[in-house]
């Protein structure tokens, strides 16, 4: 059984006449890292809040099709109890923050309380979540005196924090200088290997490659591919539909055409392209 | 004398927290350059300097030989446009024309020339389509470009863009760069705050690193991205094609189009 399944969805918003997603059905699988990648407006976001019961509960609107969440159809769940179930890190980390915790340590903890972990718990969470996002300079600061990556960052700890099965993060990195970009990518790896699935929206094609198990394309709301890393991440049509190839098999392609020859397997980061080069004696 | 001129400027917040410290920095008219460093450097800060949103609490910055400290925010807004990073920050009206024409209302423009104003920067920013429907109608990297074409219309000399390209596409990203390349062509300055190195790489020729409130490097994105003790210092990486490059031995590579050269002519750069 798959952890979520998305049948046949298409979707309105209120108020457009244009349809944004159309007859999208995927499933995924408990423990994967899937990254959801397209141009902007392709429809990535509305399906996190598909996923995450936000469309049709709080955005309303024209949805069809069945969601299921675990095996169970997502009408049959109250939204609050999803929360338990479903991290979801915004895709705008201003507007993630409460507003109204004073300091990094209690913000990531806002959401225990509201659940009613008990304070020992979570104190014990909260140091745990604040050493994996390397915080703890950031703790007795408000979250508003933050810079924007910082902020970023701890609104990512706050969902970890609860613990979700699934974790939805729209665009993590997207405020981040690019080691806490890698630190991010990192973490996670570390929840995959606790078991959680991953559904990532990310524009960063070369960290999806080096990080995900499989890409899910989004053009104009239709999900037009989706399969392992390796197959998706170096079919040039992935282009065409408005999204991006790693800057590592960008460059083997072009070499390849260059010499004239043809290539089974592209290399998608730094690492496949000097194994693959090695091999071939050219290094 | 430069346009826009940071003279051992510092600034502490109200909390007491030095964000910046002891920084020079000098910007001529056409002269574009990429502010780069890890999250929390003083980069944000520096940058709300420029436009006197922060005046120093040590040091001066002068614009076209006005010091922040005495000249009005309106002045300085004339000749220094900041767009902010989080746009949702920026954004109060209820269409994007209205957010695009605001301001230019204290200008006194005629109906007419307000509207081709409005126009001009919703065509660079693709948003001509757009113009009558709510901003929040847009998503947030859309939104982005609406704040971008707000203080285009206002027609300052430096442009200042904060984290322009987080959360865009490949098109978008390629529209920006565009951009950036025709107000360079106006003899505009443009200042841009951002964490794509590639970014950097396609669009600057001067990148100043920040870290740890100070300026570590004014340099070009060669000297910047191959100087290995630089980057360690500063938390930053290289863009992944230098890193592909540095695997494969060979140093100074900034591009797909230069290591291809590369691999024809095994002497290049060496």
């Amino acid at each position: 059984m798959s952890i979520i399944s998305l049948i046949n969805i298409n979707y309105t918003y209120p108020l457009e006449e244009k349809q944004t997603i159309h007859s999208l059905s995927l499933d995924l699988e408990k423990g994967c890292v899937y990254g959801l990648t397209g141009a902007n407006e392709s429809g990535k976001t509305t399906i996190c809040n598909i996923i995450r019961g936000f469309i049709p509960e709080l955005y309303k609107g024209e949805l069809t099709g069945e969601v299921m969440i675990k095996g169970k159809n997502i009408n049959d769940y109250n939204i609050g109890d999803l929360a338990t179930i479903i991290g979801y890190s915004f895709q705008n980390p201003f507007t993630q923050l409460s507003g109204v915790k004073d300091t990094v340590y209690e913000e990531i903890a806002y959401g225990m309380e509201n659940i009613g972990v008990p304070r020992s718990k979570m104190i014990q969470k909260v140091d745990e979540i604040v050493k994996m996002f390397q915080l703890e300079d950031l703790i007795d600061k408000n979250p508003f005196e933050l810079s924007g990556g910082q902020k970023q960052r701890v609104a990512i700890a706050s969902v970890v924090a609860l613990d979700p099965e699934i974790i939805i993060l729209d665009e993590p990195t997207s405020q981040l200088d690019p080691k806490s970009t890698e630190d991010i990518f990192e973490i996670i790896q570390l929840l995959k290997k606790q078991g959680k699935t991953i559904l990532l929206v990310e524009h960063k094609v070369d960290l999806l490659a080096a990080y995900c198990d499989e890409i899910l394309l989004i053009s104009r709301g239709e999900l037009v591919m989706q399969g392992p890393v390796k197959e998706i991440l170096s079919n040039p049509k992935v282009v065409e539909y408005g999204g991006q190839l790693p800057q590592v098999a960008l460059y083997f392609i072009k070499k390849a055409k260059a010499n004239g020859s043809s290539v089974s397997q592209v290399p998608l980061t730094v690492q496949e392209v000097y194994d693959h080069l090695n091999k071939d004696g050219e290094v | 004398m430069s346009y826009l001129s940071l003279k051992n400027v510092s600034y502490s917040y109200a909390n007491g927290y030095e964000a910046v410290q002891n920084m020079n920095l000098d910007f001529d008219l056409g002269e574009s350059a990429a502010i780069i460093g890890q999250n929390g450097a003083g980069k944000t800060t520096a940058v709300k300097l420029m436009n006197r949103l922060l005046i120093p609490t040590k040091g001066e910055v002068l614009v076209n030989n006005l010091s922040t400290k005495e000249a009005t925010t309106a002045e300085i807004s004339k000749m220094i446009g900041y767009v902010f990073q989080n746009p949702d920050d920026q954004i109060f009206q209820d269409t994007i024309y209205k957010e695009i024409a605001y301001g230019l209302k204290n200008q006194k423009l005629g109906s007419d020339v307000m509207k081709n104003k409005v126009e001009a920067a919703a065509e660079i920013c693709g948003l001509k389509e757009s113009l009558n429907e709510h901003p929040y109608n847009l998503p947030y990297s859309k939104r982005k470009f609406i704040t971008i074409a707000a203080v285009l219309a206002t027609d300052p000399n430096v442009i200042i863009l904060d984290e322009p390209t987080a959360g865009q596409d490949r098109e978008s990203t390629e529209r920006l760069g565009k951009l950036i390349s025709h107000l360079a062509n106006q003899n505009k300055t443009v200042i841009t705050i951002t964490h794509d190195m590639e970014f950097v790489v396609r669009e600057f020729k001067r990148v100043i690193v920040l870290a740890d409130k100070q300026k570590r490097r004014d340099a070009s994105p060669r000297e910047i991205f191959w100087d290995e003790e630089l980057l360690r210092l500063s938390d930053l990486k290289q863009p992944f094609i230098c890193q592909l490059a540095d695997t494969l031995g060979y140093k100074g590579i900034l591009t797909i189009e230069e290591l291809l050269e590369r691999d024809k002519n095994e002497t290049y750069y060496n």
